[in-house]
């Protein structure tokens, strides 16, 4: 069984021993906006919803607690919450990883001395998104907060550790634990020792008292106490890095692209610790036992909502997936490029100023073309993002393990490898994020004997080939790079810079 | 905004509304003190065909009785010519204040409308207007991406379960359109099929579309039915049973037809209303499709079917 509590809505989903989906049972949680830029969440709303879909999930699958052999839990990263020890009531919201409340206090923290050695000990760049800052604005901003956080009287927990603890009891004995993959996530851990670093918790002014113990992926060893006692919480990943284990993406070299309203990519660096040499983030993929893989990780920004802001704020299309139906009543893309830079540069480029950009527009240019244009900046901007991986690794990766919602979009698929010029892959279960946990867990409890196990149960559903002509792949990529060098021109030249 | 031209709010206005079937019923009546006033009301009625009165009591009237129009596909039908009419922007309370209806009534009538988007609501304003789809009545119901999309999970469940390949199929151009494409799950190398066009009569898949399309059986009929293999189907009498038997059990079968050593089993997408859409089926050798006698086998059968249902069921959900 795999708990997967993401942004917008925490779901519980059963598998079998082949890794077939039995039963899914789904809810909804608010997303609150108190102010422009800020997003929060209700934990205890959260918790509730687990507390409904756990027992529906069993009922639909048509089995008892005993019959459940492990509980895996995966959760959107970087979102935490802070509660009472005492009597588990959360201290305001949880802070959201997309909130960016913390512009400021980010920019602060850039001229603070010691910066480049964070970047060191964490493997992140300091930025709005990761756990650190938020904490560090609400131990300022909220009143008494500090205090009872030194004294212990509070508890930080990224979801995991949130559900976990409820889980396994609350106030009557929580166990308060986090996995490797969170944590590396927060900026407070150090990739090395694989546990907080007193000089990250200095750096941020956090209290190590409120943290939880970091365990790995597969040592979390809990028993459920509420909602479905006896259910044995054997596993916990962070969402992205359980999707790499559920594409079983185990070999070094291997990555894993999940395209949503962002893409993310991780590349498996093995045992070794990479330091990104172009603009990647370094994590953990996941800890089986003692030794962890190290990943390589860039994030898209904005890929599956480009093509909602095309069919929102555009209107040229009626429903996301039309965008292809569109885009193939052309032949190409007219010599048309849009950068998406809606929120500044992510990886590679990490430029925050940035701003996007259609660029190659004559009297030729049709809706057609845009749609291309939309499809194709996320074509691109993966191979950006595996240009660098493979020059970090120093090797090139043979092939692309792809799953979410836009690995419906044939003509997208078709591109990736084209640019990438490897085949794409899409396996047979799409629910990669919690089979990828619940992995984890089935492995925990001896349910599956070993990794090798797990990938006999990976299968292929759908596989697209690069046909581009290698002349015409590098031309195009070209002109996307000048498209991508425009944003940067324009960062430069905006007066507020 | 959807923009109505007058060539077609001419046509939208000229609907006939109500065309409703005839059936014949014979009623008798034993109370000649009833007479006049049951007399005075069949003969309001249109559809008396006859009334024989005899000398004694009784009397016998046959008529075709002409089922009442439905009131609420009137009161669509008024919707949708309020709409055509002058702004063609209104909110609820104006629509049920002009046509005389309770608030509730019309906001049943307009979320029905906008289910099959024949009415879309201004997400700023909350105001209805005509929807999009009523333009391209008889064009395409559904965008061969989308139902992609919205199947591709379904899909993926069918091949799990099944051990088979899958594919999903719309009409094109007098063909069977493969508009997605899930492989058989064994880690055999196989190539994708999005894009390919298969025949209609020699495929699961096509006796779906065939089965329930009237005007692209007719054509079928008219066209020399290409032999594939020799268990083809080359006569437009023998399709035609066969096409009356898939209408009859729901799901389509094929065996060595279109490739001999191979069969494919498939059952048809709907959307809300019923109308056909595409269709979902699975695809491998014949002795793993069907049993000793040559039949798909049931379980197999079921699956399709189930998948099919599954499909039907999240276009209805997300419309």
């Amino acid at each position: 069984m795999a708990i997967d509590q993401g942004t917008t809505s925490t779901r519980c989903i059963v598998f079998d021993q082949n890794a077939r989906l039995v039963a899914v049972a789904q809810r909804e949680h608010r997303q609150y906006h108190p102010r422009p830029g800020w997003v929060e969440q209700d934990a205890v709303e959260i918790w509730r919803n687990v507390d409904r879909i756990m027992p529906q999930a069993l009922r639909q699958a048509g089995i008892t607690a005993d019959q459940v052999v492990a509980l895996g839990i995966t959760n959107q990263r970087e979102t935490f919450v802070l509660w009472d020890r005492h009597t588990g009531v959360p201290v305001g919201r949880a802070i959201v990883w997309e909130d960016i409340r913390t512009e400021e206090l980010v920019a602060t923290l850039e001229k603070q001395p010691g910066i480049e050695e964070v970047r060191e000990r964490c493997g992140l760049p300091l930025a709005t998104y990761f756990s650190a800052p938020s904490l560090r604005w609400m131990l300022d901003n909220v009143a008494g907060l500090r205090s009872k956080a030194e004294r212990g009287d509070v508890l930080f927990g990224t979801m995991d550790t949130w559900l976990i603890w409820n889980l396994t009891g609350g106030v009557n004995g929580g166990l308060h634990v986090t996995d490797v993959t969170n944590a590396s996530r927060t900026m407070l851990m150090n990739l090395s020792t694989r546990q907080w670093d007193p000089m990250l918790l200095d750096f941020f002014g956090v209290p190590s008292a409120i943290l939880p113990e970091i365990r790995p992926s597969t040592e979390i060893s809990g028993k459920t106490t509420r909602v479905v006692p006896g259910i044995s919480i054997t596993a916990a990943l962070g969402d992205q890095h359980a999707a790499l284990f559920g594409q079983t993406c185990f070999e070094k070299g291997s990555i894993k692209g999940t395209y949503g309203t962002g893409g993310f990519l991780l590349m498996n660096t093995g045992t070794e610790l990479v330091r990104s040499k172009h603009g990647l983030l370094t994590t953990i993929g996941y800890q089986i036992g003692g030794e962890p893989a190290y990943a390589l990780e860039g994030s898209i920004a904005v890929a599956g909502s480009l093509v909602q802001w095309f069919r929102d704020n555009l209107g040229l299309i009626h429903s996301a997936p039309e965008i292809e139906t569109l885009a193939r009543t052309v032949k190409d893309n007219g010599g048309c490029y849009i950068v998406p830079a809606f929120s500044g540069l992510f990886a590679p480029h990490w430029l925050a100023q940035a701003r996007g950009l259609v660029v190659g527009l004559t009297s030729y240019i049709n809706k057609g073309h845009l749609a291309r244009a939309v499809l194709e900046a996320t074509g691109w901007q993966t191979r950006e993002v595996v240009d660098a991986m493979n020059a970090d690794l120093g090797a090139p990766t043979p092939v692309l393990k792809v799953d979410g919602g836009m690995t419906a979009d044939h003509l997208l698929m078709q591109f990736i490898a084209d640019v990438l010029d490897i085949p794409v892959m899409r396996p047979l279960v799409a629910e990669t994020v919690s089979l990828g946990a619940a992995y984890a867990a089935g492995l925990a409890a001896g349910y599956w004997p070993d990794l090798e196990g797990l990938r006999r149960n990976w299968h292929l559903a759908a596989r697209w080939n690069p046909v581009m002509d290698a002349r015409h792949r590098e031309d195009e990529y070209a002109n996307w790079k000048r498209a991508v060098e425009l944003t940067f021109a324009w960062a430069r030249s905006s007066p507020s810079t | 905004m959807t923009q109505v031209t007058p060539a077609q709010r001419a046509r939208f206005d000229n609907v006939d509304t109500y065309r409703v079937r005839s059936c014949d019923h014979s009623v008798t009546l034993c109370s000649n003190a009833a007479l006049p006033a049951v007399f005075r009301r069949f003969s309001r009625s249109r559809g008396v065909e006859s009334c024989s009165t005899l000398p004694t009591r009784v009397v016998s009237i046959t008529f075709a009785a002409v089922p009442g129009p439905i009131q609420s596909i009137e009161r669509a039908a008024a919707v949708l010519r309020l709409l055509a009419r002058g702004s063609g922007h209104h909110g609820l309370t104006e629509i049920a204040d002009s046509l005389g209806l309770a608030r509730g009534t019309a906001h049943g009538i307009l979320r029905t409308l906008q289910r099959v988007e024949f009415v879309e609501q201004d997400p700023s304003t909350g105001r209805y207007r005509l929807g999009a789809a009523l333009l391209h009545l008889g064009t395409s119901y559904l965008d061969a991406n989308e139902l992609r999309s919205r199947s591709i999970n379904w899909a993926d469940t069918l091949a799990a379960r099944s051990g088979q390949e899958v594919r999903i199929g719309m009409h094109h151009d007098g063909a069977v359109l493969v508009v997605h494409h899930v492989f058989r799950p064994d880690d055999s190398v196989q190539t994708l099929g999005i894009g390919a066009m298969l025949p209609l009569h020699a495929t699961a898949l096509g006796k779906v579309l065939l089965a329930y399309d009237p005007d692209l059986s007719a054509a079928a009929r008219r066209r020399e039915l290409t032999s594939l293999t020799r268990r083809t189907i080359t006569r437009t009498q023998a399709l035609e049973r066969v096409l009356t038997e898939v209408r009859a059990q729901g799901w389509a079968g094929e065996a060595e037809e279109y490739m001999p050593g191979e069969a494919s089993i498939a059952a048809p997408i709907r959307i809300p209303g019923g109308l056909v859409v595409g269709a979902i089926g699975i695809s491998g050798p014949v002795d793993r499709l069907c049993d000793t006698a040559g039949r798909p086998r049931a379980t197999l059968v079921r699956q399709v079917s189930q998948a099919a249902e599954a499909v039907t069921t999240s276009l209805v959900d997300e419309n």
